[in-house]
């Protein structure tokens, strides 16, 4: 009974994670080849979320929705990518971390104005049933295609930045800026696509979390803090780093919400227990943060030699 | 006597009188938004020490203003009331915070640096906001202000006024002092050039890391006295985005200025107060929820400042005078 919740909840971990780890690829790209700080990436991620509920309620179909707010997205990061960033590239953190600031102001403003606060997405009716995985363990279905779908996107992913000739140039950004710029390599045209293939990313998180997770206002930069204790995690610039640490942080928070206040019960009275529980479960992935830290600054995975 | 010199003693002037007017005015409202705004001025200001003197980009400065409004809630809940004891307790929480999260953040330096105050900021939310003991998301009423003594009543609002404004006018001349001082030499020595400073021999950790508990310290009376002027303590304090307005504060009124951060805190309340409490009849016409979305233009206003005028409102009319 306790080994099927325990299994039931990494599965939810790991779910949590690979949509994290989506999100925390596009931003570890952005950092690590243009150095630049994107606050503003938690407001693609709301974007993709509210492009795919408009849409899949448009069309009728979740599939068509979800695959049409994805190049939705895409454009909108590029477009976003051209108009404003670029221009932020060659200032300092500071002027970065306010300008994507404000963005997030206007993005969440803009869409307040346009869809309201929030908007209601529901998931194929086909997959809002369990599925009998293991004798006695039921799982949500649709949690089943999110996690299918986050290994399919990772793994494509995986091939574009290791075998593909953009994925090179990627990888040359990322290790080493000016070097690439020397051999030629035209950063400025790499820069955008690498935006808009990170914009993608958010749309398919915000898609496909959307159902689950409210589609509202804001529902980007709680998501976005826990992307940077991701990179912070895995290494700035290293893909593999931020899949590693988005995996570890979605299962540390979610088995953790799920057993420390059962855990702290087993050997602590149980009114301190059940106050102390809840409260360090919501801030063991920092906690975890703070240690890698501490034993490797630059992250598991450092791009950077 | 200087130009200088001149302004500094109208604008202390003006606030000290400006209670005064507003009472015989029969406007006390405004004395309890400008004890508000000057509690900002001194939150946005201990920020400036670190962001402006240091250099270093902390985007986690709410979590200082909010433990110190915490820790003053909860003694003041607790029965504690004297001033004397609540707002030391605050300031030396949040020193100690800042000491905790200054020494882990402070290895590190640039994007990361950013990203590892924000997150340390962000788990203080959670954990005040799953602290059911102190409140929980619903946050800790208080059913009076902090007790000073001395005949001294914090209810009354022009007395509170005086308080805060000799709370940050102290701020201010300490600031002054310190930057003045070899503290202050060297933090901007650091600032300018981190290697250099350390090739001459200097304890650069060290002094980034005192700089950073100075200001956390500082951000925690802001909090103690919020926590009095609202008599309600809420998870909202710590919010990241409240680093965010700080920070744009800060950026408002002039990065590393002595009234940079006063200034921004006065610009942007005063701003959201005017957008918020008097709609401008014909902007109504055209966009008639114009008020709910302030954010909106404080977002557009943010950007353009930040593309066209890095240095802040502060640094355009120092340009002018230079030119």
């Amino acid at each position: 009974m306790s080994w099927i919740l325990i299994l039931e909840q990494s599965l939810n971990g790991l779910q949590f994670g690979l949509m994290l780890f989506l999100l925390a690829a596009g931003l570890t790209l952005v950092f690590g080849i243009m150095d630049m700080i994107n606050l503003a990436h938690g407001s693609l991620y709301m974007l993709g979320a509210f492009f795919a509920a408009t849409l899949v309620q448009a069309t009728g179909s979740f599939a068509l929705g979800v695959l049409l707010a994805i190049p939705a997205t895409a454009l909108a990061g590029m477009l976003l990518e051209v108009a404003v960033l670029r221009t932020l590239y060659a200032r300092d953190h500071l002027s970065q971390v306010l300008a994507t600031f404000a963005l997030i102001l206007i993005a969440n403003e803009v869409v307040r104005i346009v869809w309201g606060s929030d908007l209601q997405m529901t998931m194929p009716a086909a997959l809002s049933g369990p599925v009998q995985l293991l004798p006695g363990m039921p799982y949500p279905a649709y949690r089943l295609l999110i996690i299918g779908v986050g290994l399919a996107v990772a793994a494509l992913l995986y091939v574009l930045v290791a075998k593909t000739r953009i994925g090179m140039l990627v990888r040359a950004g990322a290790s080493n800026r000016e070097m690439a710029l020397a051999m030629g390599v035209n950063i400025q045209r790499l820069f955008t696509l690498v935006f808009g293939v990170g914009a993608a990313l958010c749309a398919v998180a915000g898609a496909m979390l959307g159902p689950l997770f409210a589609v509202q206002v804001g529902m980007g930069e709680s998501i976005l803090i826990l992307a940077f204790v991701v990179i912070v995690i895995g290494g700035i610039g290293s893909i593999r780093g931020a899949l590693v640490g988005a995996v570890l942080v979605g299962m540390v928070d979610t088995i953790g919400r799920a057993f420390l206040p059962h855990l702290f019960g087993l050997f602590l009275p149980p009114q301190f227990a059940s106050a102390a529980g809840p409260a360090i479960a919501s801030v063991l992935v920092y906690l975890l943060m703070a240690v890698v830290l501490f034993v490797r600054p630059q992250g598991l995975f450092p791009a950077r030699g | 006597m200087n130009a200088r010199a001149a302004a500094l003693i109208a604008a202390l002037a003006a606030a000290v009188a400006f209670p005064l007017a507003m009472q015989a005015a029969d406007q006390l409202f405004f004395v309890g938004f400008a004890s508000r705004v000057l509690i900002w001025a001194i939150a946005a200001s201990s920020l400036n020490l670190v962001l402006g003197y240091g250099g270093m980009i902390s985007f986690g400065h709410a979590a200082f203003v909010g433990t110190g409004a915490y820790v003053s809630g909860i003694l003041i809940a607790g029965g504690v009331t004297s001033a004397w004891i609540g707002w030391p307790a605050a300031i030396l929480a949040s020193a100690v915070l800042a000491l905790a999260i200054g020494a882990a953040s402070l290895r590190t330096r640039g994007a990361y640096f950013i990203m590892i105050t924000l997150a340390f900021a962000q788990m203080m939310y959670y954990l005040m906001n799953s602290m059911k003991a102190y409140g929980g998301d619903e946050g800790l009423s208080l059913t009076s202000r902090a007790a000073l003594g001395f005949g001294l009543d914090l209810g009354n609002e022009v007395t509170f006024y005086y308080v805060v404004l000799a709370a940050l006018c102290a701020l201010l001349y300490a600031t002054h002092r310190l930057a003045h001082a070899r503290f202050g030499r060297v933090i901007a020595a650091i600032r300018e050039n981190e290697t250099r400073a350390e090739a001459i021999g200097f304890p650069v950790y060290r002094y980034k890391l005192i700089c950073f508990v100075i200001a956390g310290a500082a951000g925690g009376l802001a909090g103690a006295l919020l926590a009095s002027h609202g008599k309600y303590v809420s998870p909202s304090l710590l919010h990241w985005t409240q680093s965010g307005t700080l920070m744009i504060m800060v950026i408002l009124g002039g990065v590393g200025r002595l009234w940079g951060g006063a200034l921004g805190a006065v610009l942007l309340l005063a701003l959201e107060h005017l957008i918020a409490e008097h709609p401008i009849p014909w902007l109504l016409a055209i966009a008639p929820n114009y008020p709910q979305h302030a954010n909106l233009g404080v977002g557009i206003v943010m950007l353009v400042i930040v593309l066209y005028a890095p240095q802040g409102l502060a640094g355009l009319v120092s340009r002018k005078r230079h030119a």
